[in-house]
């Protein structure tokens, strides 16, 4: 198992050099060269000359490049333009908020989705499995941030019911050690301010949540199908075993393989969808953040967020593989 | 998306029987197909959905009350107020923030999110053919090159990637296209190269080849025909996330153009200032975008269905 472990994380080697490169040719390949682009509207001949001599634009490419790989190698990567601070720092200061959205509406995806899916192929063809197939349509194709929309209006606007933005009310004065508003909260005793961060949490959990939902209702309800008329479930009911025996360790442990799959594979839908969450609900995560560095061009911002989300992927990816000899032993013996 | 199973249980009109006109040995794969997808109720439902869509689109000149651009109702107006649903006689959608009749922008949006979504799948489409269709017929280094770049993008989530290559392109609505149909481009770079591995161990190419035809007349006549189905139901299914993508981006400020352009993310964009004044300036929109992937969803589902019957078990 560790063998596998550390040859997968040297096949990451070559993957991240290669993005490395794109991403170098990415920022080059700017109209007017990074310096203009950097710049924008104020792009007079001097400043961009000054700003090429103070990043080495002005260098040969291939010394470039390679200074850009030592930067990177030493978690240098670069500081970014709206704020003048290193990108890392600015990316661990809002980890933390993007964690707890991403948590929390995973969390609701999986507990929403895998019953919905289970029930739907359980009463196949009756009003619960019709109510499933719906799900699982409306959560891939209404838009994440209509969604946000409608959540926002009628859970913040109407009804009053939840905040309508923000992590925490300015009124609550919490103490912040971790940054994870919630454990913050639960550590320093202030349950207040724990309760105010989970009710933030509640809207953009919900409107994040709806694609993995609905991806993760679809392959359980299409993975229990198979299952259902297998010959070992059939021997097993015949064998009089308890019906939550035979769901338990019998179908949901044979049909959950591709649903761990699509769960780790959600990864990266719950990051761009945390994109356009957070911006709807002003919540102060690596979400909004970039969608600001988009607006305004911070390009190391974007550049050093491509290469985290690609090693977060790859790790998750690995993470999901060892998963599988854990819910099944046949793929251990291989 | 749905019909998992097909057995009688379902509902579901069973199969043609072998004697019925349609179901005569030796009907081509696309006429079997055909006969599967007007079966299909839920095809059918994409296909209404996708025909009305497209003929709203064609035909926003003749339908739209105002030109796009129009503000009509510029003085009905206030910043406190905007005259809703049925407020104003000759706007029955009502205005929007700009002054513009929201029936006639939510016409051309149609037609603005046609072209985003055609052009930008067409680019995804060949860019993703040729690449494919060259890694799937040299095979070897070039292969081996071609699929580890589309692995990389591929490790980076479809809309930050999009993302990223608008923010280099600039805010234009070209660019926009590009970058969804950029996008696009590893998916179905590894699509066509798998489908066409596939396609390549099989008797006729086998036939072909001991006939002596040469690789590229092998490539274009039998292999790349023979790969198509799946390449079109991702087409399909593309055509639903390049709308939602389209208003994605144009949400986070990469449209371009003009503010008030009739354009269903545009509207939406806008809107959100004004959610608790005139709701519905965010809702008409919203539901617009989800009722076209929604058509080009179940079409392409149906479409899945309807060409690999045997993909439905899954």
């Amino acid at each position: 198992m560790l063998r596998v472990i550390g040859k997968r994380l040297l096949l990451l080697v070559p993957t991240l050099l290669g993005l490395s490169i794109l991403l170098f040719a990415w920022v080059r390949a700017l109209p007017g060269g990074p310096a203009s682009a950097l710049l924008g509207e104020r792009a007079t001949p001097e400043a961009i000359a000054q700003i090429n001599e103070a990043y080495g634009f002005d260098r040969p490419i291939i010394e470039q490049y390679f200074t850009y790989i030592g930067r990177l190698l030493t978690g240098d990567f670069g500081n970014s333009v709206q704020t003048n601070r290193p990108v890392l720092d600015e990316f661990a200061t809002r980890f933390p908020a993007t964690v707890e959205l991403a948590l929390v509406a995973l969390a609701i995806a999986i507990a929403v989705g895998i019953p919905l899916g289970y029930l739907g192929a359980k009463y196949y063809g009756k009003t619960v499995d019709h109510v499933s197939v719906v799900v699982s349509l409306l959560g891939v194709t209404v838009p994440v941030f209509f969604l946000a929309f409608i959540l926002k209006w009628i859970f913040a606007v109407q009804l009053g019911w939840f905040p309508p933005d923000g992590r925490q009310s300015p009124r609550i004065d919490a103490t912040h050690a971790t940054g994870y508003y919630v454990l913050d909260g639960l550590l320093t005793g202030e349950l207040d301010a724990a309760w105010d961060a989970i009710v933030h949490l509640v809207l953009p959990g919900l409107a994040l949540a709806s694609i993995p939902l609905a991806i993760i209702a679809r392959i359980t309800r299409a993975s229990v199908l198979q299952v259902y008329g297998a010959d070992y479930v059939r021997t097993a009911r015949a064998k009089g075993l308890l019906p939550r025996i035979i769901r338990d360790r019998y179908i949901l442990r044979n049909a959950m393989l591709p649903v761990v799959t699509t769960i780790g594979l959600q990864l990266g839908l719950l990051i761009s969808g945390a994109v356009l969450t957070e911006t709807v609900f002003n919540f102060a995560g690596i979400g909004q953040f970039l969608a600001d560095a988009v607006f305004r061009r911070d390009f190391p911002v974007l550049q050093g967020f491509i290469i985290f989300i690609a090693i977060l992927y790859s790790l998750i990816n690995l993470i999901v593989d060892v998963s599988y000899s854990l819910i099944d032993p046949r793929v251990r013996v291989q | 998306m749905c019909n998992d199973r097909s057995s009688p249980a379902s509902g579901a009109p069973a199969p043609a029987a072998p004697g019925t006109p349609e179901g005569d040995a030796g009907t081509s794969l696309w006429r079997d197909a055909w006969r599967r997808l007007r079966r299909n109720p839920q095809g059918i439902a994409g296909a209404v959905i996708v025909g009305l869509f497209v003929l709203v689109a064609v035909l926003a000149p003749v339908l739209a009350p105002y030109a796009g651009t129009a503000l009509p109702g510029r003085g009905e107006i206030t910043p406190t107020s905007i005259p809703g649903i049925g407020e104003v006689p000759g706007f029955p959608l009502g205005l929007d923030r700009f002054g513009g009749d929201v029936l006639s922008k939510l016409i051309w949006g149609a037609q603005a999110s046609l072209i985003i979504g055609l052009v930008s799948t067409a680019f995804g489409l060949i860019g993703g053919m040729l690449l494919g269709a060259i890694a799937g017929t040299f095979r070897g280094w070039v292969d081996a090159v071609i699929m580890r770049v589309v692995d990389i993008l591929l490790s980076v989530p479809n809309l930050l990637l999009a993302v990223s290559i608008a923010a280099v392109l600039g805010q234009t609505p070209s660019a926009v296209m590009i970058a969804i149909g950029a996008s696009q481009v590893p998916i179905f770079a590894r699509l066509l190269r798998s489908t066409m591995l596939a396609q390549s161990s099989s008797d006729y190419v086998l036939a072909a080849r001991t006939l002596g035809l040469g690789k590229g007349a092998i490539t274009v006549n039998h292999v790349l025909p023979n790969s198509m189905g799946p390449v079109i139901v991702q087409g399909t299914l593309t055509l639903a996330t390049a709308v939602i993508e389209a208003a994605a981006l144009s949400f986070l400020g990469l449209g371009g153009g003009r503010p008030e352009t009739a354009e269903w993310g545009r509207m939406l964009t806008y809107a959100q200032n004004e959610l608790a004044i005139a709701p519905q300036l965010a809702f008409l929109p919203g539901i617009c975008i989800a009722i076209t992937a929604l058509g080009f969803t179940l079409l392409g589902e149906a479409l899945r269905e309807a060409l690999d019957p045997r993909s439905g078990a899954r």
